[in-house]
């Protein structure tokens, strides 16, 4: 009836877990009662749960992502404690459980919060920069979201129920294989990790054709904002390497359900297949997870600088080339296989050769800030950190893809050092900076900026305090992923980077701050984005009132130029056409299939992680029908009447008005 | 009649929209699962005769257990279902429901049988020993095979649905890209088959 | 913005100065080996080649920031100036020509460094035959085989200074990495695979050896003593080896049954901790002992994992072992 699931796989006997556990379960608990307290169900349901609209589904991905990032968070804090504690000593983390941590660590981050973050950011902006009502397959949307959120569900029950993967984050044969992992730790990577992907695909599909397709009229390619292009970027890469990673772990999954033989030590299983096939999706995953990041300082940078971005076809082609290059460059993880010098010396300089174009972006903005006038909002506070941190990332990137000098400090500390100073240092600081720069128009209230500026500063030192011991560590032949040590030399640098992480933490605490309190004071005078166009924005996002309306533009804006909306600012042309007559719009109706499908998923995965096949098979019906049944619904779609239109536009408009006479 | 005009230049016919946005989507998908396949192809090439004590392939085909002539079914039938969907679309495209489904009936008869041969030639593959578990050769063989398969099994339902569709709702313009998605899957399913037939079981038999 | 600069200055030529200077303790800047001199020498000079445009880039920045902040009047507004062929080609140029630069001493080191190739016996020790070790990673252990001698030992290796060794390396469990970090290069250890790596030490000392691959719940404990000395410090490590009266017989003996197993045992029943395995010798050991571990594997059969690379390998030895 329950498959292998029994009483003895609640950890009710680990004390960190049952604390989670409690502390979980209270803020549960307080939600819950809140939301019931404030009769909000059914506002939940309706307005969030089921919409197909990208700007809540966006929030949606954020809010996901930001859980996720303190989840993962708190993982890097109990590391970093427990390796500044294990000199001579195991620490209080014994060996199944530290191994948990690290893998739950890089997954959650990669998986569930930057990917995360990532599809929020395509979902807030892309539209709104293209001049779209909506993407092109709004309930696809829906389900991209369901599906990612079933997969970070999955990892985080793994906490109370069983146990998550020891094998760290990509589950490397033959440690994931069940003869050395015969618990349901790597099961649960398996579904959470498959089933998000899915969703990431159906994501990147959605907003391609959202690009192709629902441009606004003389929106020309050369036209479209460098985020789109990034995220153009990130979808090619998105839908041609995701079926990689969805076969390489689909085969880890037949070798341990069925029992095959594709990458066990016995009857001609191949590590080296797995290795290859998972990094022809890892790889380019860093690039998905940067571009979009480049993106984002690209569009802040010249609206704090207050002139237009210099080189934007260089950064287009620089873009694509990145893109192109990361699919030729996956042997560069693992140099250390004994290929030989010819491979090797090519995937080499393929790695470094990507170093040109994103080089060439930094400059770009550089010669941005050049003879601007810059303003120094938290957002740019982010972009001149991640110049500085990014570059030295950049550098010892290309250390490591050196072969010979690979051979030392391939999977040190020195490679963990370097890879948080890209993820952080590129990926991190550009979300961060994209959120405190968005936020107005996805919320309608500025964040503050003191906290913001309080929570780099944390960040900044932080990164430095965490990652340059690590740096150095690395140089002193320390290897990653150990639980404890005799070394006596990396002991002092530990502890610095355990001073490194709760200095992060702080940083962490000013982020939430700044949330909480952009909630809080949201509605009061000072903090509301009454125009839309708070930063004196460039592109069609700023030409909406803040949070957009549900239809985004009552006219499809007419594209000029590049940077169409200051364009239209400067010519003293109406992007809004307020004094068109308005229609009636039609838009896509809320619906529940992808909540539910979404949330099918998760019992799939949770059954067939421990082999309740009734259940997985109950699930995986009821999801076919759901989709045959939502393929025969007619009324997808409704109208608001263009009286309703007018009266949002035109108050709009009042707004605008007061706040010039002001 | 003049409201309407203004909201298609307004970019406000999103019915319209929205369906050839979905072939183009679909496009956009099928070159995902082409690297499926492709990836599942070099596992297939890296993997390929590790036996490990297994039945090999030419064993097999010597013992007459692999018969040549039950792959040449297999082919024929999928691709003569690939030529009756292509009616079916042509039907579909001058308005004519019955024939539409008429040939859809049959794209879908021939797609079972293939179907079926396919699953007893598993069946026998297994009796013999050379079961997915055996060894990685057959591992990867099964997979490879049993993806298309499994693909074509999701392509028959998704047929049938669009069947009931048809008979229900016609082939109005609604259906047209539907159809369509349908039929670029099927014709896919197709090439996919034909890489299969010549890698898997060409080159093997040399 | 004031305060700030010399902060971040700092920090920058902290880290900077940490990594050239302070780097004279640290293993990898310390190398007792001649590849792991090359790799020093390969990292310091692309460190130094970079640094040529990160250091302006950085300075770039904050001063730029600086400079053109909005305060700032005086500083030149070009409030549409947004191109610049100069400037384009050289924002192209400058990282081109430094990528060309390392990408020769790429190419160049790659094929130098490349741990298949053999080492020549060093001027200074002319005759040096390359010492033979045989490497098996077990969970979570280090077995080396000294073929040459019929010996074998757990966790500790020797060799006798200035002269090649020639390592063969394969694992009874899961992947791992052998790596000396004072000598150079590591390589990956799989099983069914060989893999080879040739190190030379320069001069006499013990060394920490691990695996950086991580393999598993007791992967902490996976290191061991390479001891590096002088020629007759070598052979009295032989004698003493094989002075022991323990054997390791076959891969299907008792003894090596335990050797390989018994970690894995005590991890499950102690949250994945396992006990360090202490050194041990074998004064005695199979003959065929490391192909056969190979081979189980592999169908009986043993070939050097060789990613197109047959030129630098040695030629196979004779006693090919056709397995069970």
């Amino acid at each position: 009836m329950l498959g292998i699931l029994s009483l003895k796989d609640i950890p009710y006997n680990v004390p960190i877990l049952v604390g989670t556990f409690v502390g979980v379960a209270i803020i549960g608990l307080a939600v819950l009662f809140a939301i019931t307290y404030y009769g909000k169900w059914t506002v939940l349901f309706k307005n969030w749960l089921f919409s197909v609209d990208h700007k809540r589904i966006g929030i949606m991905y954020i809010v996901l992502a930001l859980v996720m990032l303190f989840r993962g968070f708190c993982d890097a804090l109990m590391m970093r404690t427990q390796q500044a504690i294990a000199f001579d000593s195991p620490g209080y983390l014994p060996p199944h459980h530290y191994d948990q941590i690290f893998t739950a660590h890089g997954t959650i981050m990669i998986f569930f919060m930057a990917m995360a973050f990532m599809q929020g950011l395509f979902n807030l902006i892309v539209p709104l920069q293209i001049g779209a009502r909506d993407v092109a397959f709004p309930f696809l949307n829906s389900l991209s979201f369901w599906l990612t959120t079933a997969g970070a569900i999955l990892v985080n029950i793994s906490l109370f129920i069983g146990e998550f993967s020891t094998a760290g984050w990509l589950a490397y044969p033959p440690v994931s294989e069940l003869q050395f992992s015969p618990g349901v730790g790597v099961d649960y990577y398996i579904w959470a990790v498959q089933i998000s992907g899915i969703g990431t695909v159906l994501t990147a599909v959605n907003f391609m054709t959202t690009m192709c397709k629902m441009r606004a009229p003389g929106m020309t390619w050369m036209r479209l904002p460098v985020f789109c292009w990034t995220v153009f970027a990130a979808c090619i890469m998105i839908y041609t390497t995701f079926p990689a990673l969805t076969v390489s772990i689909a085969e880890l999954t037949l070798d341990r359900y069925l029992g095959m033989h594709f990458f066990t030590n016995e009857l001609g299983g191949n590590v080296m297949l797995y290795l290859n096939l998972i990094w022809a999706w890892g790889h380019p995953e860093v690039y998905i997870l940067v571009i979009p990041a480049f993106g984002c300082f690209s569009e802040l940078v010249p609206v704090f600088c207050k002139k237009p971005l210099f080189g934007y076809a260089t950064m287009v082609y620089a873009t694509l080339t990145i893109t192109v290059l990361s699919l030729l460059v996956w042997v560069h993880h693992f140099f250390t296989m004994g290929a030989g010098a010819n491979v090797n010396s090519f995937f080499g300089i393929m790695t470094m050769i990507i170093a040109i174009p994103t080089g060439v972006k930094i400059f770009n903005w550089l010669f941005t800030m050049y003879r601007g006038r810059i303003e120094f909002t938290a957002p740019m506070y982010w972009t001149i950190g991640f110049m500085i941190v990014f570059v030295i990332g950049g550098m010892t990137g290309v250390m490591l893809a050196i072969p010979a000098s690979d051979f030392v400090l391939h999977n040190s500390e020195f490679l963990i050092a370097h890879f948080h100073n890209t993820i952080i240092g590129g990926v991190y600081f550009g979300y961060i900076a994209g959120m405190n720069f968005w936020a107005p128009k996805v919320t309608g209230f500025k964040m503050s900026q003191g906290l913001g500026k309080a929570a780099f500063w944390f960040w900044f030192f932080g990164f430095f305090l965490s990652f340059v011991p690590l740096y150095i560590t690395g140089f002193d032949g320390m290897v990653r992923r150990l639980n404890h040590y005799d070394n006596p030399d990396w002991h002092f640098w530990l502890i610095i980077a355990c001073v490194g992480a709760f200095c992060i933490l702080c940083g962490v605490v000013c982020q939430l701050t700044q949330i909480f309190l952009g909630i809080w004071n949201m509605d009061k005078p000072g903090h509301k984005d009454i125009t839309g166009d708070p930063w004196d924005g460039r592109t069609l996002e700023w030409s909406t009132s803040s949070p957009a309306p549900i239809y985004n533009f009552a006219h499809i804006p007419v594209v000029h130029a590049r940077d169409a909306f200051a364009y239209d600012k400067e010519h003293g042309i109406d992007t809004r056409r307020t004094s068109e007559p308005y229609q009636d719009i039609i838009m896509p109706k809320n619906t529940s299939a992808g909540f539910f499908i979404g949330m099918l998923s998760f019992v799939f995965g949770f059954a067939a992680v421990w082999h309740i096949w009734w259940l997985a098979i109950v699930a995986g019906i009821l999801m076919l029908l759901i989709v045959i049944g939502y393929s025969f619904k007619e009324d997808k779609e409704f109208v608001i009447p263009a009286a309703e239109v007018e009266r949002i536009e035109k108050e709009h408009s009042r707004n605008i008005m007061t706040q010039v006479a002001e | 009649m003049s409201e309407n005009s203004t909201m298609t230049a307004n970019g406000g016919h999103h019915e319209h929209e929205h369906e050839n946005h979905s072939v183009f989507g679909f496009w956009l998908y099928l070159m995902s699962d082409c690297v499926i396949f492709g990836c599942l192809f070099a596992s297939y090439a890296v993997l390929h005769g590790q036996f490990f004590g297994a039945p090999t392939f030419k064993e097999l085909l010597h013992a007459g257990d692999i018969e040549f002539s039950t792959v040449a079914y297999e082919t024929a039938l999928l691709l003569l279902s690939s030529l009756t969907f292509g009616f079916a679309m042509l039907s579909a495209h001058k308005g004519n429901r019955s024939g539409t489904l008429l040939w859809m009936v049959v794209s879908a008869v021939l797609g079972a049988g293939f179907l079926g041969l396919e699953i007893k030639e598993f069946m026998h593959l297994i009796s013999k020993g050379a079961t997915p578990e055996s060894c990685a050769h057959w591992s990867a063989f099964f997979t490879l095979v049993g993806t298309h398969g499994l693909h074509v099994t999701i392509g028959l339902i998704w047929m049938i649905v669009l069947m009931i569709q048809v008979a229900t709702k016609g082939v109005g313009s609604h259906m047209m890209p539907r159809l369509t998605c349908l039929s670029l899957f099927w014709h896919f399913l197709d090439i996919i088959w034909i890489c299969v037939f010549s890698f898997v079981y060409l080159l093997s038999m040399l | 913005m004031k305060k700030i600069l010399p902060k971040i200055t700092l920090s920058v030529v902290g880290l900077a100065s940490t990594l050239m200077l302070g780097g004279c303790n640290l293993v990898i800047m310390d190398p007792k080996g001649t590849v792991g001199q090359g790799e020093k020498q390969l990292i310091i000079m692309s460190v130094i080649a970079m640094l040529c445009i990160v250091i302006p880039v950085i300075i770039a920045t904050l001063f730029v920031a600086y400079r053109y902040r909005r305060s700032n009047t005086n500083a030149t507004y070009a409030p549409k100036w947004d191109f610049s062929t100069t400037i384009e080609i050289l924002v192209w140029g400058i990282p081109m020509c430094l990528i060309a630069f390392l990408a020769y001493h790429t190419y160049v080191s790659s094929h130098e460094l490349d741990p298949y190739k053999p080492i020549a016996a060093p001027a200074d020790n002319p005759n040096a035959k390359p010492i033979n070790v045989q490497v098996v990673a077990l969970n979570w252990k280090w077995l080396f085989i000294y073929p040459d001698y019929g010996i074998a030992t757990v966790n500790e290796m020797a060799m006798p200074v200035n002269t090649p060794v020639a390592f063969r390396l394969t694992s009874d469990a899961t992947m791992n990495s052998f790596w000396i970090p004072q000598l150079g290069s590591q390589v990956y250890v799989m099983a069914g695979m060989q893999t080879q790596l040739h190190l030379m030490s320069t001069s006499t000392g013990t060394f920490r050896g691990l695996s950086n691959n991580y393999s598993g719940s007791g992967y902490s404990e996976m290191k061991f003593k390479a001891i590096s000395t002088d020629q007759k410090g070598f052979d009295e490590w032989v004698e003493k080896v094989k002075a022991s009266s323990k054997q390791l017989d076959s891969k299907d003996s008792e003894v090596y049954k335990h050797l390989r197993e018994d970690q894995m045992e005590y991890a499950k029943t102690h949250e994945g901790n396992v006990l360090h395995q202490e050194p041990i010798y074998y004064g005695t050991v199979g003959h065929h002992l490391f192909d056969d571990i190979v081979g189980q594997y592999n169908d009986g059969h043993f070939n050097v994992h060789n990613h197109g690379n047959s030129s630098a390998a040695p030629a196979q030895s004779n006693d090919m072992h056709s397995g069970e």
